[in-house]
């Protein structure tokens, strides 16, 4: 397996060859930040003509291709469009925290990505929390879409504001038992130390029962946080319009477009790293050289492929089941999904203590 | 029928019978409402359901109403007319909204067309045109001038307030003011254009939290005055507003119209033709279907299936536009018969959906039906009793989801209905899912019907030959059908001449969208969007 | 489709010849170029329908006449969001407020397509007492689409005119469209605004 981070280690020597630490460490940042900020913009180019490709299949059409081959070029146009397109100014409404709830939304699905990791050694921040940090951050998001209901001074956002609220936190509840439930496996909340302990097994096969019950949970859960179907409920169309983000135009609603690909993204990385291995490739014990072989794919081939083969399955929900009523999604949270999960995280506690997994 | 005449002879002697093919019986207002308390609760009579109220205007002998009644118990059918007292100004009869629900808005309709104020109905508004339009529209001596009623970009004026007309006990008309809204309410404006509305419909919902406390509808955003048109054109000619009112039951509003233009100038048609538009109904029925069920489950979120309910339709549209040249404004079906012979392919295409429709009906079930979010969300949602069914006059499959067989091709069978072989599907539960589930069996009912007229059509003319010039005899007909909605209903007055004195539809979408407040009641939001759905209005028929 | 066919509107061909005349900068130009290949190729629908038009925009949007390989299925529900309004279907009296109000929420660059013969002179409903005859009166429109409804294979020509049209159309300096929008919305004002 490259280590990818021998590149990353000679950057920083060479740097401080030349220039103070200091210095050298602020070069870096910024590079980073350039970097994610352009990962960020390709990403969510892909995703959304991705889920437009999808559901096209699923609907037995074709999809974009007539800009550029295959309608690769569909998103970029779209981007070009919403980039000069009129921010249209509201009177009576709070104007500050109308124009900063976009970029509430935006930074927090950001910060998520520094704990991501990408691949071996190819991780912005490492340390012991890691994954609590992501679960921290990702709920700032819901406080920008509150804001973005309450500052349109419109009925139709503010109720989808008020459900998204009531809807983000019951199933961060959820989220968060799953992710606990795995650190028991793991032993550490250290993103690193997550993978590494996957080392010679995934998790969704080592940790059998307890594991694939969170592994389902987290993704109900997951497609609830980023706000899809069937539980697309602050944006359902056919009752609010558009939902929380009814008032915005121009660049704000591309953020908010953006935001909820990249929450996608996010929240099947995050499955990716605490069920399947984040970049560690697929081991299993015994076939040594079918493990060898596996390490000649690289490691971020590896985690962007599996992050996008789960977000796959999540736009497959979108485009299959109907929307949930508001009171049957929180039953469904409060009534069977939390129960459910004590019991597991019970239950995992069991098969850690007593050495019952693979 | 003479027990009926007797019946109504002793309840009321000076009542004046005349004989048709439906019985009317004058009425004068001061009688009328106790007489209609009669003939809806007396167990012999039993008039139940009021199908419609015609609103005329017969210049200088008065205006006045009839009522269209049916007894859901007996089958029978009655007109009820009734003259306006007092002056054109102020023209009044008493309401009968506390014995038929529906009657509430059919009387505010009447309000708005000829300025006929209805004593004691609570809610005296205009109902399709603007709280400031000026006159009204239907009577004989409205101004068109559209300098009197200009296009304007300024928003209408909006208020919470209604009037009403009450009778005090000295037998004076007193106007009062009746709150709406109350002031603590949150109201939430739904529509006109809104995803889920299925058109330019408005919805004042008030709101605690999720819940829907009270429903306001206001409608005539798609108000085109067809019925004011109609008396300025032909015969031949008023035919092709009929696909534009419930555009996807072109064809059975045209065989409605054009049954009853045939009756009036007694034109037998040939049976070929007969076969033909009984297929073309059953067609359109299957087509109007499976596009409820997809923009039916795409407001329930599940967008997909729109797109697999739309394959069969364009099947069908195919099989149409081969025939009658057009996918959805057909004008089919003419005075004598058909427009057009059938295309030498229309066997082999019937044969070909006959074949693949089976198939794709099972896979909207295994899709969606049996789905246990659709299920949640469409089960006792929206419960609609059969006794309120009727009430509302909400027929069609809505009224059967109710346990209200209603179905019009069964209970006065029209066209060549009653020599062929479907059943009538009724359903107990009247939720949503009842009214869903009624709609996927008739299609397999109607593909019944198709399959077995298509290999049986008989030679013959298409269209017989109708004089070009076409003048009815003085009289007035009603007629019914079974749209795809529901039971649309033509009334139709001729003095004699080549237009029509007066043609007013009773569309089946109406009594549909009326009933949404009663419904509602207590419901989440998101349930107005499922029972709104199930309802499945068009909202230009409901318009005009 | 033969290019020839496609290339046949002669208002375009004369757009194109007036803006050549004036010329243009090359970095202006190039820059204009850009984002006139990004507007033509993401042009989103308001999801706006009346009446029978509108059945017929549905299917466009469904499998068979599929509108999303143009890019162009992004229906949006919120005005605030989209880039033309089709106006399938009549435009009534007491709908016009609502449908200009809906017309001034949309985002500027903003179209408007008349699709079918109700929204372009009232069509069948000529002689109607509750039907404005065209919405010319009410909002400058882009294209007019004709039909009665019309089919969708019509709506797609239509639709592509309009991006032919924002094709040629300048961002920077000699906005030729703008122009004729801002004279109609002086001889129209939104009421309320300068009250």
């Amino acid at each position: 397996m490259q280590d990818l981070s021998v590149g990353t280690a000679w950057l920083h020597s060479f740097l401080t060859d030349y220039i103070p630490e200091w210095a050298a460490v602020t070069l870096e940042c910024l590079l980073i930040g350039v970097g994610l900020m352009l990962l960020y913009a390709v990403l969510a180019l892909f995703y959304i003509l991705f889920e437009r490709k999808v559901c096209a299949y699923f609907q037995c059409r074709l999809g974009p291709n007539r800009v550029g081959p295959w309608g690769l070029m569909q998103s970029i146009a779209d981007m070009f469009k919403i980039l000069i397109k009129e921010l249209i100014s509201l009177n009576h409404i709070d104007k500050f925290l109308f124009a900063l709830a976009p970029y509430l939304v935006i930074i927090a699905s950001m910060l998520a990505f520094a704990v991501l990791p990408w691949g071996n050694g190819l991780q912005i921040i490492d340390f012991n929390v890691g994954i609590f940090f992501l679960l921290a951050v990702s709920s700032i998001g819901v406080l920008g879409i509150l804001l973005a209901g309450w500052s349109s001074n419109n009925k139709f956002t503010l109720i989808g504001a008020l459900r998204s609220g009531a809807q983000m936190v019951s199933y961060e509840l959820s989220m968060g038992l799953c992710v606990v439930t795995m650190v028991v496996m793991a032993g550490t909340m250290s993103v690193g130390g997550i993978v590494e302990a996957q080392n010679h097994l995934w998790f969704i096969f080592s940790g059998h029962i307890p594991a694939i019950i969170a592994f389902v949970i987290f993704m109900i859960a997951g497609t609830a946080e980023t706000n899809r179907g069937p539980f697309d409920l602050p944006e359902a169309e056919s009752e609010l319009t558009a939902g929380y983000h009814t008032e915005y135009s121009g660049i704000h609603f591309g953020f908010f477009y953006l935001a909820e690909y990249l929450n996608l993204f996010i929240v099947s990385g995050v499955a990716a790293l605490l069920f399947f291995g984040g970049w560690m490739p697929l081991h299993i014990p015994g076939l040594d050289a079918f493990n060898h072989v596996m390490d000649y794919i690289p490691s971020f081939v590896w985690f962007i492929g599996k992050a996008i083969a789960l977000s796959f399955i999540i736009i497959w929900f979108k485009w299959t089941f109907p929307r949930l009523r508001i009171d049957q999604l929180l039953t469904l949270e409060w009534k069977y999904l939390l129960p459910i999960n004590l019991f597991n995280l019970v239950l995992m506690v069991i098969v850690v203590t007593f050495g019952l997994y693979l | 029928m003479s027990n009926i005449r007797e019946k109504i002879s002793t309840l009321l002697p000076e009542a004046v019978i005349e004989d048709g093919d439906i019985m009317q019986v004058t009425v004068p207002d001061a009688k009328w409402h106790d007489f209609a308390k009669s003939l809806r609760n007396d167990a012999d009579l039993s008039f139940d359901f009021l199908v419609t109220i015609v609103g005329m205007d017969w210049k200088e002998n008065g205006m006045g109403c009839v009522y269209y009644l049916t007894s859901t118990k007996f089958n029978t059918h009655l007109a009820v007319k009734v003259m306006a007292t007092g002056d054109r100004e102020r023209p009044l009869i008493h309401s009968i909204f506390d014995l038929w629900a529906i009657a509430t808005i059919y009387e505010r309709e009447v309000y708005d067309f000829f300025g006929i104020i209805f004593i004691n109905n609570p809610d005296m508004r205009r109902l399709f045109l603007n709280l400031d339009w000026k006159g009204y529209p239907l009577r004989k001596d409205y101004d068109e001038d559209p300098s009197i009623n200009p296009v304007s970009i300024e928003n209408e004026r909006q208020t919470d307030f209604t009037d009403v007309w009450i009778e005090t006990a000295d037998g004076k008309i007193e106007k009062h003011e009746r709150r709406i809204f109350q002031p603590e309410d949150f109201v939430v404006n739904i529509g006109p254009q809104h995803p889920a509305t299925h058109g330019v419909l408005r919805f004042r919902t008030a709101i605690d939290g999720e819940t829907i406390k009270k429903i306001d509808i206001y409608l005539g955003y798609i108000h085109r005055g067809v019925e004011k048109i109609y008396e300025k054109l032909t015969y031949p000619q008023t035919l092709h507003f009929m696909d534009r009112l419930d555009y996807f039951s072109a064809h059975p509003y045209h065989h409605c119209l054009c049954m009853l233009i045939e009756e009036a100038a007694g034109i037998e048609i040939s049976r070929r033709a007969q076969v033909i538009r009984v297929l073309m109904d059953e067609l359109s029925r299957i087509a109007s279907h499976c596009l409820f069920i997809g923009t039916y489950c795409m407001d329930l979120g599940a967008t997909t299936m729109l797109f697999y309910t739309l394959r069969v339709r364009e099947q069908i549209l195919d099989i149409m536009e081969k025939t009658c040249g057009a996918r959805m404004t057909f004008n089919y079906d003419c005075i004598g018969g058909v427009m057009q012979d059938l295309h030498p392919d229309f066997v082999k295409d019937v044969h070909a959906l006959l074949d693949v429709l089976p198939a794709n009906i099972k896979e909207y079930n295994k899709i969606f039906t049996g789905n246990v979010i659709a299920r949640n969300r469409m089960e006792n949602v929206g419960v609609l009793t059969r006794e309120d069914a009727i009430s509302w006059a909400v027929t069609g499959p809505n009224g059967r989801g109710s346990g209200w067989a209603c179905d019009v091709r069964k209970c006065a069978p029209y066209s060549i209905y009653s020599e062929l072989d479907f059943e009538e599907v009724v359903r107990e539960e009247g939720d949503s899912m009842a009214r869903f589930k009624v709609r996927m069996d008739e299609m397999v009912q109607s593909a019944r019907i198709i399959a077995q007229l298509v290999d049986n059509i008989p030679e013959g003319d298409y269209c017989v030959k109708v004089p070009k010039v076409l003048k009815l005899p003085v009289g007035h007909w009603f007629k019914m059908v079974e749209g795809c909605r529901g039971t649309f209903g033509i009334y139709l007055e001729s003095d004699g001449t080549t237009n029509p004195y007066r043609l007013k539809i009773a569309p089946p979408c109406l009594p549909a969208a009326a009933v949404v407040d009663h419904i509602t009641d207590g419901q989440k939001i998101a349930d107005l969007i499922t029972i709104g759905g199930s309802l499945d209005y068009i909202v230009p028929d409901i318009d005009r | 489709m033969p290019y020839e066919a496609w290339k046949d509107n002669e208002y375009i061909e004369d757009l194109v010849k007036k803006l050549q005349e004036s010329g243009t900068n090359v970095v202006v130009g190039s820059f204009d170029k850009l984002i006139n290949w990004g507007r033509s190729n993401s042009i989103w629908p308001l999801t706006f329908a009346t009446s029978c038009c509108g059945i017929e925009f549905v299917s466009l949007g469904a499998a068979r006449y599929d509108m999303a390989r143009f890019g162009w299925e992004v229906a949006r529900a919120s005005p605030r969001q989209a880039d033309f309004m089709m106006v399938a279907g009549t435009i009534v009296h007491r709908m016009v407020p609502v449908f200009r109000r809906l017309y001034d929420q949309l985002a500027e660059p903003k179209y408007v397509i008349a699709c079918g013969s109700c929204a372009i002179s009232g069509g069948p409903f000529k002689k109607s007492y509750h039907v404005a005859m065209g919405i010319e009166d009410i909002v400058p429109v882009d294209v007019f689409i004709p039909g009665c409804p019309p089919r969708p294979e019509a709506m797609i020509y239509g639709i592509m005119q309009l991006s032919r049209k924002i094709k040629v159309e300048k961002f920077f300096g000699g906005v030729n469209r703008q122009e004729k929008q801002a004279e109609f919305l002086k001889a129209h004002p939104v009421p309320g605004v300068n009250d």
